[in-house]
């Protein structure tokens, strides 16, 4: 069953009605197409008021879509002659996070990507997409390859969260997350991330300090999730909704404070109603940013990317308050 | 004894200070083995307590003093306050608040010092002032000391204390971590020294960034250090974690730090690992060389 969110009802269900009719007028000799196409117009109608102005919360709903695209659907559509690897070599493979390479337009590229899961079967050996150390230490050491190797690396970020597990604290959650942000800060070759879908604080940003940082419109990028940010805040996580608009954590909130750079639009009511014209507004993005940063020479590339981190913030002096 | 006849009985009211059972100021109770003393003499050992070597929580202030030659600290970047960058509900006023609480600008203090001779810069979170919990102040700071002991080939101590992320800071705050990460991979590819020293709490976002990826990573006894709250995992995992869990003690038996180090070791450690690596001053003979 097609998954519905709650403030998408009315436009599936006119959806659905204009099916019916469809149907109808397929097995009689009865002409329905004046109503057909007059409810056709209402549904356009319909969906530009409810998708145009998407709330935060509708937008978090989106980005978890059962059906909405995974890395490897992108991975699928951009991409040729993909080869995953497995493993970190010290302890497992994570299933949480995919890795290798590819082409992408004819050149080499180095891929590494969250992976939710399908189905419960595929969520559940996907650990439905929150990583272990052992994710993050693949995705290093496959960060590590490409700059040995001089190609570009696409990431794809997608997950509520590293996993708050315990055997992922006894091996070190802290550490791989943050060694993969300072060993991220040095390599020097282009890193581009792409936030598909959830962008769950910590374990998002492990896998993404990059050159260039996008995300679909519906996606989300957050230092909590809204439920968890309820429940700190106001004891209540049924105030996610609240949380949600106060975190700002859509793409275009993000663009606005210059975490992010650009926005990739997604098709009216999101990336699962049409992937592959998602795919090709991604691809669209990945060229200019590849463009772009295979013309730096490796010192402007890491001079930069640090000069991008380092403008992250707001702060005030209290002495130029007094001069002001 | 009833000299003035029989004396009302009123119901007594708890307040906020009678969990502690000992008045204000005067005397503390060790949280760790429930014994009273003196709060001077707890002062005295470095808030440390003289019975059962509980690390009680120590301001940035207090610890600078217990750190560095006498006179020898200057404080950097002390003017930075934070800005309401998301218009968060009722932010400013906790930050108000917790100026006024702690006399700190922010969570954490910054600058330059002498350890046993050897100049250092060092940057001391606080957890009393929001959890010690990382905003774009506090992010800003400590990349900047980074920054200044790269350029002027210093080392840096750095001493967490920190719930985590600021969430009222949203997303400006995770990225905090990357800034401070990178900044530490600026100073290691100079062969910088950064040495982390985890203090209670060191949990979510500070854990996950530079206080992990230390030359050497050392901890206090007891300190609580880990990525996601105890809650949480037992949430998730459905099941009760063993009471160690997290601990320096924890972290030490698992590979994460290099070395727990009581708060009176703490200064002569640190003094002898600068030395070690060249950073002058005089050498503090801990064993019989050859």
């Amino acid at each position: 069953m097609k998954q519905v969110l709650e403030f998408e009802k009315p436009v599936i269900e006119l959806r659905e009605k204009i099916e019916e009719l469809k149907a109808m007028t397929k097995d009689s000799d009865i002409d329905l197409s004046d109503e057909i196409s007059k409810m056709e117009e209402r549904l356009a109608k319909l969906e530009n008021e409810i998708y145009g102005k998407l709330k935060p919360w509708d937008r978090v709903q989106i980005a978890r879509h059962a059906e909405r695209p995974t890395s490897l659907d992108y991975i699928e559509q951009l991409f040729t002659n993909f080869i995953e690897f497995h493993g970190d070599r010290f302890f497992g493979d994570d299933e949480a996070i995919v890795a290798g390479i590819a082409k992408y337009k004819g050149k080499p590229v180095t891929i590494i990507g969250q992976q939710r899961g399908k189905n419960t079967k595929d969520n559940i050996k996907r650990n439905f997409g929150s990583p272990h150390p052992e994710g993050y230490r693949k995705a290093l050491r496959h960060m590590k390859q490409a700059e040995k190797f001089n190609r570009p690396i696409i990431t794809f970020i997608d997950t509520k969260g590293a996993y708050p597990g315990k055997a992922a604290e006894e091996r070190g959650q802290s550490e791989a997350i943050a060694r993969n942000l300072m060993e991220m800060a040095g390599i020097k070759v282009p890193i581009i991330c792409v936030v598909i879908g959830e962008g769950g604080s910590g374990g998002a940003l492990g896998i993404g300090v990059g050159d260039r940082i996008h995300m679909l419109e519906n996606s989300t990028y957050s230092v909590i999730s809204p439920e968890g940010a309820a429940a700190l805040l106001w004891k209540d996580s049924g105030q996610a909704e609240k949380a949600a608009k106060s975190l700002k954590i859509t793409a275009s909130d993000l663009k606005a404070l210059g975490v992010i750079d650009e926005v990739i639009p997604e098709p009216l009511g999101g990336a699962h109603r049409d992937k592959i014209t998602q795919a090709l507004s991604i691809s669209k993005v990945l060229d200019d940013s590849l463009r772009e940063l295979e013309e730096e020479s490796e010192t402007s590339l890491l001079e930069k990317r640090w000069e991008k981190y380092k403008q992250i913030g707001e702060v005030q002096s209290s002495i130029e308050k007094v001069e002001v | 004894m009833l000299m003035f006849g029989k004396k009302k009985k009123y119901a007594s009211i708890p307040g906020e200070n009678a969990k502690k059972d000992v008045p204000e100021g005067l005397m503390q109770k060790c949280s760790g083995c429930k014994k009273i003393f003196y709060q001077k003499e707890l002062i005295k050992n470095l808030n440390v307590c003289p019975e059962c070597g509980h690390h009680h929580q120590i301001s940035a202030y207090d610890r600078i003093n217990s750190l560095f030659d006498e006179g020898s600290f200057e404080e950097w970047d002390k003017d930075l306050l934070s800005q309401n960058p998301l218009q968060f509900p009722q932010y400013e006023e906790k930050l108000e608040k917790d100026r006024i609480k702690t006399g700190l600008n922010e969570a954490v203090v910054t600058g330059e010092g002498k350890i046993h001779e050897s100049r250092t810069a060092i940057a001391i979170m606080d957890s009393r002032f929001r959890m010690g919990s990382m905003g774009s102040v506090v992010g800003e700071k400590i990349a900047r000391a980074i920054e200044r002991a790269r350029k002027e080939k210093m080392p840096i101590i750095i001493f967490t204390a920190s719930g985590g992320a600021r969430m009222q800071e949203g997303i400006l705050s995770l990225m905090q971590m990357a800034k401070t990460s990178i900044s530490i991979q600026r100073l290691h590819s100079e062969n910088g020294l950064f040495i982390s020293v985890m203090t209670n709490p060191t949990t979510g976002g500070v854990s996950a960034s530079f206080a992990s990826i230390g030359d050497y990573n050392f901890a206090e006894p007891g300190a609580l250090i880990g990525f996601a709250g105890r809650r949480i995992i037992e949430q998730t995992i459905r099941e009760k974690l063993p009471k160690d869990f997290q601990t320096a003690e924890f972290q030490l038996k698992h590979g994460q730090v290099d070395k727990v180090i009581s708060r009176s070791e703490m200064r002569d450690t640190l003094g002898t690992i600068l030395d070690i690596h060249g950073y002058g001053g005089e050498t503090v003979e801990t064993s019989a060389g050859v």
